[in-house]
């Protein structure tokens, strides 16, 4: 699967991940910080993700 | 994982209200949370004249449309800082979602009317950009609601950058700030705008996937200048702890709004002037911004 992190914005390639949760252990983030979204649409950390599948961790800590 | 309410597919889980929300759900959820804090801390009715600080980031956008959901009628000011396209692109941001909602919206451009941006004063002062940032916007936005008789300054504030900043001015017990610290800061003789923050009980988060959720479109890559931010940083760990302890930032926040703040009291507030430039209230002769622009114009 593909996942798309920003600032700065790049990409980063994983493989046999299940679901959104693993996702955020495997890249060691605080899931409070992020939106996972997938096709424009927001997703849980239960949801199933798959090896086609492209998810942006979208942050959303901003301002200071 | 499914919503709380209609038990359909959930598309956002709020640990620490022990729920999970549908699109229309979540919305309602968070417009429910508004409208709860504007009657909890009596921010303002519907007749007074609101000014709204839009940057073009999630909070404020996310806050205009609730607030005009709500019924609220809500102009807004957006500050350009110089920042390169940043500037450019949060000003086209809150631009179109002026245009689209037949919103007010004016512009004040602090290279354009000062005369310097936020990289120059922040180079010319030795301050951080962000300190450079937070003055110059609490400045020319208190000077527009003051001039242009605005009842009410309403802030996108959100519970992250509340407890944040409380666990900064805990961190250095910086009393006066603890103080001042509040949901709503009060209209002063002096010139200082009546100035609410509706979004306090609303994770940044959750203001994140509002703006997702209606179709808002805001910036969503960090300012440039706020590298290495020390707030963000502590937003980053408030969030660890939320991850393992739900609802610990809004305990923290509301805990010291219950029962903490009422231990620093205004007195610690110093008397207010008028600035011998400008005439805008300040602590001593020359305001903070006319010594910034004044430091920034000499370099």
């Amino acid at each position: 699967m593909k996942v798309v992190l920003r600032n700065p914005r790049r990409e980063i390639e994983l493989t046999g991940v299940k679901r959104v949760g693993d996702l955020f252990r495997r890249l060691d983030l605080v899931s409070e910080s992020y939106l996972p979204i997938r096709a424009g649409e927001l997703c849980t950390i239960e949801d199933a993700v798959d090896d086609e599948d492209v998810i942006e961790l979208r942050p959303v800590i901003s301002g200071g | 994982m499914k919503c709380r309410v209609c038990r359909q597919r959930a598309v956002i889980q709020v640990k620490r209200h022990h729920a999970n929300f549908c699109k229309d759900h979540f919305i309602e959820h968070i417009h429910r949370q508004v409208a709860k804090t504007i009657d909890e801390y009596k921010m303002f009715v519907a007749a007074d004249r609101l000014l709204l600080g839009v940057s073009g980031g999630k909070d404020s956008l996310a806050l205009w449309n609730i607030l005009n959901e709500l019924g609220y009628a809500v102009d807004g000011v957006y500050l350009h800082l110089g920042i390169g396209d940043y500037s450019s692109e949060s000003l086209n941001l809150s631009t179109n979602f002026a245009e689209a909602r037949g919103l007010k919206l004016q512009v004040s451009d602090l290279p354009a009317e000062f005369g310097f941006s936020v990289p120059e004063a922040a180079a010319a002062s030795r301050r951080a950009p962000c300190s450079a940032c937070g003055l110059s916007k609490r400045y020319i936005l208190n000077q527009i609601a003051d001039e242009e008789s605005y009842d009410v300054l309403v802030m996108g504030h959100n519970l992250d950058d509340e407890a944040a900043t409380l666990f900064s001015n805990v961190l250095r017990w910086n009393t006066e700030y603890l103080a001042r610290q509040r949901p709503v800061l009060p209209a002063t003789n002096e010139g200082l705008a009546r100035k609410v923050k509706p979004l306090i009980r609303v994770a940044e988060r959750e203001t994140a996937a509002y703006a997702v959720l209606q179709g808002i479109e805001y910036e969503v890559d960090e300012c440039p200048m706020a590298a290495g931010n020390t707030i963000n940083r502590y937003k980053e760990w408030l969030n660890r702890l939320e991850e393992d302890s739900p609802g610990v930032k809004a305990g923290f926040l509301f805990g010291f709004l219950e029962r903490g703040v009422e231990h620093f009291p205004n007195a610690d507030r110093p008397t207010l002037d008028s600035c011998r430039f400008c005439g805008q209230p300040t602590t001593s002769d020359v305001c903070a911004f006319c010594r910034l622009q004044a430091v920034t114009l000499r370099a």
